[in-house]
């Protein structure tokens, strides 16, 4: 088995907000993420797949339909996009960085033809990025 | 659903690589110029990353400000702008950057509270970088190939 990695970057505006909770509760534990108009950021996507190396490609995916995938998926709906007011699984979940790793795994899982799925990473800054594999 | 977050921070330290139970010639011969006696200092850039459920109310795995708290206590005010040689952690072992790797994963595991710290990486220079434990994250989710 062999893993590739290929990455792509959005940018986008958020803010963190939990609409069960009081403004000073938002405050307390969002601090300035939770400034109503948002703000944003440079993300860099990682996409991680899994597989076995083709004998007569010598590619374990097609870097080409990997792009084009990654491309359609996310990035198109992600980049210069407000997240929570335009992207649909954040009308409800928080645009956390662990939650946008969580999304962009189910938005890729399935799609990628012939490699299987194995990591999601989404850098929100260059010190600080979550993975997720899948795990329930 | 389990995710893992990491944050990178920084500490300039210095250190000699240097073991007691060698010679000098043989600790020469070891560790060349970081055997110099008096020592020289890098740039660390640690890495941590815990590892938890994404909570349902706050989106996150961690608060980033608990976990910021408490790199800093446990690590950042111990080591920054120190001596890795005079911390009593490196009285009897040698401080190389495997050996700060460990160390600074048993600190910070011990007790944070918030979410399960899962790896330490701890990059010495930009060409050289260290992790433990390995991080195998693949219980639950992993699928192996057929």
């Amino acid at each position: 088995m062999i893993l590739l990695t290929r990455k792509a970057e959005f940018s986008a505006s958020h803010y963190y907000w939990n609409e069960a909770w009081s403004a000073e509760e938002n405050a307390r534990v969002f601090g300035k993420c939770a400034n109503k108009n948002g703000h944003g950021h440079n993300y860099t996507l990682e996409v991680t797949v899994a597989g076995e190396i083709d004998a007569t490609s010598g590619f374990v995916v097609d870097l080409k339909q990997l792009k084009g995938v990654m491309e359609r998926e996310v990035v198109a709906v992600y980049d210069h996009r407000h997240l929570n007011k335009e992207v649909p699984e954040f009308a409800k979940a928080i645009p956390t960085t662990e939650n946008i790793a969580v999304a962009v795994w189910n938005r890729l899982d399935g799609k990628i033809p012939g490699a299987r799925l194995h990591r999601v990473r989404v850098y929100e800054m260059p010190d600080l990025f979550a993975d997720y594999y899948g795990e329930p | 659903m389990r995710a893992y977050l990491s944050r990178r921070y920084r500490i300039s330290a210095s250190h000699r690589l240097h073991a007691n139970v060698f010679t000098e010639d043989r600790n020469r011969e070891v560790y060349g110029k970081c055997n110099n006696p008096h020592g020289h200092g890098h740039n660390y850039v640690i890495e941590v990353t815990v590892g938890g459920p994404v909570n349902a109310e706050t989106g996150m795995v961690c608060n980033l400000g608990d976990l910021d708290a408490w790199v800093r206590k446990v690590v950042v005010d111990r080591f920054d702008h120190t001596n890795l040689n005079l911390d009593p952690l490196f009285q009897d072992r040698v401080p190389t950057t495997e050996n700060l790797s460990i160390e600074v994963y048993r600190l910070l595991a011990a007790a944070f509270d918030k979410a399960e710290v899962v790896r330490v990486r701890v990059e010495e220079t930009s060409n050289n970088s260290f992790e433990y434990p390995i991080h195998t994250p693949f219980a639950a989710g992993y699928r192996p190939m057929s």
